[in-house]
């Protein structure tokens, strides 16, 4: 490796990762076309879903061969200032965000309307990466758990300040790439409490929740009275969980919509079976059932046609394969996204640089928690969350977003073998 | 380097794997376990549509259209595809006020925002052929067909009859034709020609969107089935005598029945009082029908075929037809009427008295006494041993003139009448118990005796054949159909000596010539005839009468019977001679106008 500047930019791409990239929005693109297209309608027709969707793909792989041209070094140099600008945008959300689709969550750049919350998904990753890649990085410390904590926690405070709950709980994934990089197996069981004490606050009465948490701190700190930081730490998770519970609270009662209060009460078995909630999983299950071994055929679905199903374009777009494709169809979906993501699980393996290697299993985390949540309530495994599915799913914002997420891992994994960093 | 963790690498993955088997294993229950979602899936989006068969019309005996299909429109509303619009210029197109507008409109909104809801019913088409150049202008308003009845003549309601929505008995019955909001014909033609009136509807299978919105065939139509319409009537009504005779009885009670003797058609069924027969059609048929129903006239009664009166004097070329087949009687029996019967403590009055030299005579003159004597004559006849077996005998001999039997006509619901038979009595006074004489009101057409105006009628066409008759008729022919009549209608042969129906007639002609019926003759045409006055215990007689014409080659038979109206040559005669007339002169003879005239304006209604 004598002569850097001689090395063309896309020497050591990893052509597989890219191929099943490609496939995947290929798949996405057939099956908006299949949601949109009524009779007589042309592939290439720019008013339609599908044409946008076209659009869309043909930016993003603008934006991937740009990525690809870059200095891998920006990405590290520059981390936080990308991170910093996606938190401004969140912010400024609140100021000139426009509304879609029920969702205030969105940013017009002259005739294009944009997603911030997408492209927070990226930014967040660089930042965790360059965090946990730094030399002095110990995930045993404190101030590093808070400083990480921060990281993730920003971006999804502002999601979910926006009514956006779905995207804001994908930033729980990265739980993942900490658990990989040390972090204690206990801190899942804390985060599983912390979920635990969510779901508390919406289904037991406020005033006896914060009752109970008095009287197990009380406990606590009885029981340990000889040990002073423990009686500390004790009071400060009280008091935070005391917080959290609040804020819990008031984001349930007045920051959810009723329809997302609904379905997470269904969810819970707090109400029997809200027509409204669980009708998108039910007609997603039908469509989905209907498309039998060999499927119905392309553009011979039925029922994801005739808008039946709810977003079907976009976050419930599998049911059109389930439906058009049938079983074979939607497994071999399914093992695109497996082989996608232990693509980049090897990819990751193979880096020489902690800050790749992070910021590959923060990729990997992403899209497996998307595929998961996604895919999962469709066939109604999982909570009727709006979160898109990769690459599949039609928007733009979220194509070029993952594009992005992808293609930085890409050209990090194609320039391994020249920096060491 | 240092990787401390590297096994959490394989952690992680196995998730990953894990957790898509789980999804790949949900998928294999879901698509291919579980054919439940196939089902459910076809109830989503399949819709069968039922393509309505246009119902087949119904022409008179001259080719002229009674019953016809007219189109009506109802203005429908979607209240999500509409815009705002102006209201004040729909409401002047359509005819609608601004209020019933606004109103329907939140109704519509109310009940549905994408399926759509009724906003105005009743469009003529002309009407609607002027909102519909207009109607691009307002999105969501569309206008849908709807086919009702319609009478070009306003007349026949009884013999036409009506159609109106199944009910639950039609559809069990119906061998799975019928569906809920189906029509079927109820009463009349429509009933009784339902099979070939209605046609056969047909479906089409259509898929829909969310909304229930249409949009497309389900298979390129493969299971698509299209509607056969039904098939044109051609009835022996006609019309026109139909409506004269309806003319002339109203505001009175009865009924007209003229037949063709030849065939047995029915020219004209007249049960008063009628009604319109557009009434029983379209939105507001409930509404009419309740009001029809609870009429204490009884419009919606079909009094031709279902009501029966005591035949009084009309009967009497009937006892004397079975007399003669009997033989106890020949058509020279002579007889001495002095102005009453009298057996015992009985007295049967008569109107008349003097010698009778035959049965001609008698029946000219209307001579009760001559027929209690032959009457009795007749079922006490030395053939018989005993008075029930010649009742009986008599009743047989009555029952192949259609007399207490259906004649068997092509309308729902014929009564039969009443003739009493030897069970009958022996019931009321025990066997052995009555005789002759105890029944003698027979033989003048009273008493238990009992006939319909349909009866009555075609025992008069036998009697004009001079011995056999066709079942009566009101369908011709199904149109197309090469058929010369419908295989229901049957000649009924009565086996009777010529001499013997000749005497019958030529009292009947005498009737008109110089007796009851002389008052109305027919200009020009030779007529025979029989008045009767039925006693009533009711209220006022009965008027009464029967008669045919041409007497040579009888073109109609008619008999008219006026409730409440006296004597038979007071109404029932004048009103049959008008009918014979119109019917066979096409006119009213200007010397008769005044009869006429009084024919019209009579009001007998109680």
């Amino acid at each position: 490796m004598t002569y850097h500047a001689a090395r063309r930019p896309n020497q050591g791409i990893d052509w597989m990762l890219i191929s099943l990239v490609l496939a995947l929005m290929l798949v996405g693109l057939l099956a908006v076309y299949s949601t949109t297209a009524g009779e007589g309608s042309r592939f290439f027709d720019l008013t339609q879903m599908h044409g946008r969707q076209m659009i869309w793909i043909l930016i993003s792989l603008v934006v991937a061969g740009i990525i690809v041209l870059m200095d891998s070094k920006v990405f590290t140099v520059f981390a936080y200032p990308v991170y910093a600008l996606m938190m401004l945008l969140l912010i400024l959300v609140f100021v000139y965000g426009i509304t879609v689709r029920g969702d205030t969550n969105w940013l017009a750049l002259g005739p294009v309307r944009i997603q911030p919350s997408e492209f927070a998904k990226f930014a967040t990753a660089l930042a965790l990466a360059k965090l946990m890649g730094s030399q002095n990085f110990n995930i045993r410390k404190l101030s590093m758990q808070v400083a990480a904590l921060l990281i993730l926690g920003l971006p999804a405070v502002l999601v979910l300040l926006q009514g956006d709950a779905g995207s804001a709980i994908v930033f729980a994934s990265f739980a993942l790439v900490l658990y990989r990089f040390g972090m204690s197996p206990f801190y899942m069981l804390a985060v599983f409490l912390f979920l635990l004490l969510t779901l508390l606050t919406i289904v037991v009465n406020q005033t006896t929740l914060i009752l109970i948490l008095f009287g197990l701190g009380a406990l606590v700190i009885f029981l340990f009275r000889k040990n002073k930081s423990l009686t500390l730490t004790t009071i400060l998770t009280l008091l935070l969980s005391l917080g959290y519970v609040f804020a819990s609270h008031y984001v349930f009662e007045y920051l959810l919509e009723p329809h997302q209060q609904d379905r997470i009460r269904v969810l819970l078995g707090q109400q029997a079976s809200a027509q409204d909630a669980d009708y998108n999983v039910r007609q997603s299950k039908i469509a989905i059932g209907s498309g039998g071994f060999w499927g119905k055929g392309f553009l011979q679905g039925t029922l994801t046609r005739y808008n039946f199903v709810p977003e079907q374009s976009t976050d419930f777009i599998f049911c059109t394969i389930g439906e058009e494709f049938g079983f074979w169809g939607s497994t071999l979906l399914l093992l695109l996204f497996l082989a996608t993501i232990l693509r980049i699980i090897y990819l990751a393996q193979r880096q020489r640089s902690r800050f790749s290697m992070i910021y590959a299993y923060c990729v990997a985390a992403v899209l497996f928690f998307h595929v998961v949540i996604n895919i999962g309530m469709t066939i109604g495994l999982m909570p009727v969350i709006g979160i898109p599915l990769p690459y599949v799913s039609y928007g733009g914002s979220s194509l070029v977003s993952f594009t992005i997420l992808v293609f930085i891992l890409i050209k990090l994994d194609g320039d391994r073998l020249a920096i060491l960093r | 380097m240092t990787d401390v963790y590297q096994n959490r690498r394989w952690v992680i993955q196995y998730v990953v794997i894990a957790v898509i088997i789980v999804y790949v294993l949900r998928l294999f229950q879901i698509q291919v376990l579980s054919k439940n979602y196939q089902q459910l899936a076809r109830n989503n989006v399949l819709r069968e549509v039922t393509v309505f068969a246009p119902r087949g019309l119904i022409f008179d005996r001259k080719g002229r259209l009674i019953v016809d299909n007219q189109n009506e429109y109802d203005l429908w509303v979607v209240p999500s595809q509409v815009t705002a619009f102006d209201t004040a210029a729909f409401c002047a197109l359509v005819g609608i006020s601004d209020s019933l507008l606004r109103q329907n409109l939140l109704k519509a909104a109310a009940y549905s925002r994408y399926k759509p809801s009724l906003l105005l019913k009743g469009l003529s088409v002309e009407k609607y052929a002027a909102v519909q150049e207009e109607l691009y202008l307002y999105p969501g308003f569309f206008g849908q067909v709807r086919t009702i009845r319609s009478y070009p003549y306003k007349a026949a309601a009884h013999l036409l009859g009506y159609i109106g929505e199944v009910n639950q008995r039609h559809i069990e019955q119906g061998g799975g034709y019928y569906r809920m909001g189906d029509y079927i014909g109820i009463s009349g033609i429509e009933h009784s020609y339902e099979n070939v009136l209605r046609g056969r509807k047909g479906s089409r299978f259509v898929l829909v969107d969310v909304h229930n919105r249409e949009q497309g065939s389900f298979a390129e139509g493969r299971y698509d089935t299209a509607a056969i319409p039904g098939a044109n009537l051609i009835s022996t009504i006609d019309i026109e005598l139909q409506q004269y005779g309806e003319l002339l009885m109203q505001n009175k009670i009865g009924s007209i029945v003229a037949l063709e003797p030849s065939t047995g058609e029915v020219l004209a069924l007249v049960s008063s009082p009628n009604y319109d027969p557009a009434l029983l059609t379209g939105m507001e048929r409930t509404r009419n029908f309740q009001r029809l129903a609870t009429d204490s006239l009884r419009p919606l009664f079909v009094r031709p075929l279902k009501a029966a009166y005591p035949p009084g004097s009309t009967f009497k070329p009937a006892m004397a037809l079975t007399a003669l087949k009997i033989g106890s009687i020949t058509s020279t029996t002579e007889y001495t009427c002095p102005g009453a019967y009298v057996v015992g403590t009985l007295s049967v009055t008569c109107h008349h008295s003097g010698y009778v030299p035959d049965v001609a005579t008698a029946i000219q003159h209307s001579c009760n006494s001559y027929f209690c004597h032959i009457f009795r004559k007749t079922v006490d006849d030395r053939r018989f041993a005993h008075v029930a077996q010649g009742l009986d005998q008599w009743k047989a001999i009555l029952a192949t003139l259609g007399i207490g039997e259906r004649t068997g006509i092509d309308l729902p619901n014929e009564g039969y009448g009443f003739v009493p038979g030897s069970d009958y009595y022996n019931k009321l006074y025990g066997k052995n118990r009555w005789n002759s004489v105890t029944v003698i009101s027979l033989g003048i057409g009273q008493g238990e005796l009992g006939m319909t105006p349909l009866q009555l009628a075609n025992m008069t066409a036998a009697l004009a054949n001079g011995g056999w008759w066709y079942t009566p008729h009101v369908v011709r022919s199904v149109q197309g159909s090469q058929e010369r009549r419908l295989p229901t209608v049957v000649r009924h042969v009565m086996d009777l000596d010529t001499a013997h129906v000749n005497a019958l007639r030529r009292g009947m002609f005498q009737v008109m010539e110089a007796g009851t019926g002389r008052w109305v003759r027919i200009p020009g045409v030779s007529s025979a005839g029989k008045t009767g006055t039925a006693e009533n215990p009711h209220g006022r007689d009965h008027s009464l009468f029967i008669g045919f014409a041409p007497v040579d080659s009888p073109r109609i038979a008619i008999a008219v019977v006026v409730e409440n109206a006296g004597w038979g040559a007071s109404f029932a005669a004048p009103i049959a001679s008008l009918m014979m007339e119109k019917y066979l002169n096409d006119t009213i003879a200007f010397q008769r106008r005044y009869l006429e005239q009084r024919m019209l304006e009579a009001d007998l209604i109680p």
